[in-house]
């Protein structure tokens, strides 16, 4: 599903590299999180698997593209097999909660049938049927990060990419957001998550991939937020 | 992508800039007036050229009483004079180049001169005697009428050759440099124009970068992304284009015909037929020229 191999991101204007050597493999229906302090490079891996830029050295593989070498006119149609979701829920503020889920189908011209099944469908799988005329400044937070989720569902991608989903949430909404998550990726699409909350990543026991200055030094199974000089369970400050 | 989808962006980009849009309606519509006018003016010199020169001809005027002694030393024209003239005029030198022509005495000069001018009183101060006889030449080829200026000026009585399409290339070079500064008002203006349309394209990019940031995320193409704004673009200018499509015909059909015709009916003048030759092309030029600058603006603007 995603491969990648020696992948070394440096920024223009800056000597340090974002990443460094980093080499990881994540199978399909996977759950992964990405943890790390902040600056440690999660996002930058998570825009390389998205191919909104590309390693200066290695290489990387995702849904069978080789996306260094995948052409610029393809990377549209590359990326209507993952789904996004950010920290700050990304929806536009003039359009409505069905429309903002609508417009992600409907900017990749799916047909009208399509979008009048899917958008109530994914709506209810998030629990917002009854708000889908609402307007993203009324919901909550919680909400507003279910309507993104909802959006980068509604095309059915192979994968979704979560760069810190659960950043500006408290820990209640968090847990339904993770379990949205979590019912999404039972469904069989592969999950890739970059946090750096240490309460969910106990509480779940997935795969944990931790990063440190642009490298690997962590990729466990079933693995909590643990701190890896130590060896030690530390305790969770929210559950 | 669907068309409509498109067209419901473009139309939210334009209301989200109106006074922008607007000022592309203005400046286009001005632009491609201008331009409009250069080429009707192009149009109405050709019409002239063509009713003109057919019917302009080659005057030799012959010597009278009156007439300045540098050309004329013995006074006025004897018959012998003029016979020499109709002779050569006949001879197979001249008459392969010439239509017809015909010889113009005192009386007939003076009674045309009394025509024209019926409303003055110079009339009474003139005899018919220091009015030139001529030979009014018409040439298959009006281009050609040096032949007989060159075989007749200086010729014992003749006064003066004189081609009458003289008098209109003065007219057609006063035209001709009306032409060319509405052309050139119609470059600037045109000029910023574009500029003005590669502008309102970026801040209408700009301003919808959220919707752009999120295309990009889900997927859509580079075309679909990009071709609202063109399409805003091209719709601001394309309703400039016809607005001034309407004016250019409009300045034909009542500025033109129905006022300046109707006062100098001596000549013609370009009319509906010219105007409706004139028009598709600056909505033409519209479009492309505002589907050029907005997708150039907006493919430096937005790169995948
Ligand atoms: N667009 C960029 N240009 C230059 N440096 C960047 C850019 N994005 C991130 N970085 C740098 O790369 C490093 C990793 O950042 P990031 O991937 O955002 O970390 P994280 O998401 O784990 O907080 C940081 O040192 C950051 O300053
Ligand atoms: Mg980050």
């Amino acid at each position: 599903m995603i491969t990648i191999q020696h992948a070394v991101k440096t920024y223009k204007g800056s000597d340090e590299p974002a990443l460094k050597s980093v080499s990881l493999q994540v199978d399909r229906g996977e759950f992964v999180f990405l943890v790390g302090a902040s600056g440690s490079g999660k996002s930058t891996l998570m825009r390389m698997v998205l191919r909104e830029d590309v390693p200066t050295t290695g290489s990387i593989h995702v849904l069978g593209e080789d996306l260094i070498n995948l052409a610029s006119r393809r990377v549209p149609i590359f990326r209507r097999r993952l789904g996004v979701v950010f920290q700050d829920f990304r929806l536009l503020p003039q359009k409505n909660v069905y429309e903002n889920v609508a417009y992600s189908s409907k900017v990749i011209g799916k047909p009208r049938a399509f979008i009048e099944t899917a958008v109530p469908d994914v709506l209810s799988l998030v629990g917002l049927s009854e708000k889908a005329k609402r307007m993203p400044s009324e919901l909550s937070g919680g909400e507003q990060q279910r309507v993104a989720v909802a959006r980068a569902i509604v095309n059915k991608p192979d994968i979704l990419l979560a760069d810190e989903p659960t950043g500006n949430l408290d820990p209640k909404t968090s847990g339904e957001i993770m379990d949205l998550l979590q019912r999404i990726n039972l469904g069989g699409t592969t999950v890739l998550m970059a946090t750096h909350d240490r309460g969910i990543v106990d509480r779940l026991q997935k795969r944990v991939i931790e990063l440190k200055n642009g490298e690997i030094i962590r990729d466990e199974v079933a693995a909590g937020y643990r701190d890896v000089n130590t060896g030690e369970m530390p305790k969770s400050e929210e559950f | 992508m669907k068309v409509l989808f498109a067209l419901s962006e473009s139309w939210a980009g334009i209301r989200s800039n109106v006074s922008m849009v607007i000022s592309i309606v203005l400046v286009t519509f001005i632009s491609l007036s201008f331009v409009g006018i250069a080429a009707l003016l192009q149009l109405q010199i050709n019409e002239m050229k063509n009713y003109w020169y057919d019917r302009a001809q080659v005057a030799v005027y012959m010597c009278t009483d009156v007439s300045p002694a540098a050309a004329c030393p013995t006074g006025e024209a004897s018959e012998a004079e003029k016979a020499a003239v109709d002779a050569q005029l006949q001879s197979t030198v001249l008459a392969p180049y010439i239509d017809q022509y015909y010889f113009e005495t005192h009386e007939e000069a003076y009674e045309k001169f009394s025509e024209e001018f019926a409303d003055s009183s110079v009339a009474s101060y003139v005899t018919p005697e220091q009015l030139n006889e001529a030979f009014w030449v018409n040439l298959i080829n009006p281009e050609q009428s040096a032949i007989i200026t060159e075989s007749f000026s200086g010729a014992a009585g003749v006064e003066q050759v004189r081609d009458q399409r003289g008098y209109l290339d003065s007219i057609f070079s006063f035209l001709n440099a009306g032409s060319i500064t509405a052309a050139a008002v119609a470059g600037v203006m045109l000029a910023s124009a574009l500029l003005l349309i590669s502008t309102t394209i970026r801040l209408s990019a700009f301003s919808r970068r959220r919707e752009i940031a999120i295309m990009r995320l889900v997927g859509a193409s580079n075309f679909s992304i990009r071709f609202p704004f063109v399409l805003e673009g091209v719709i601001a200018a394309t309703l400039g284009a016809v607005v001034s499509a309407v004016a250019v015909y409009a300045a034909v059909e009542f500025l033109v015909q129905d006022f300046l015709a109707v006062r100098l009916p001596f000549t013609s003048f370009v009319g509906a037929q010219q105007a409706l030759t004139v028009v598709p092309w600056l909505i033409l030029g519209g479009v492309i020229l505002s589907a050029l600058a907005s997708s150039v603006a907006i493919r430096r603007y937005l790169k995948v």
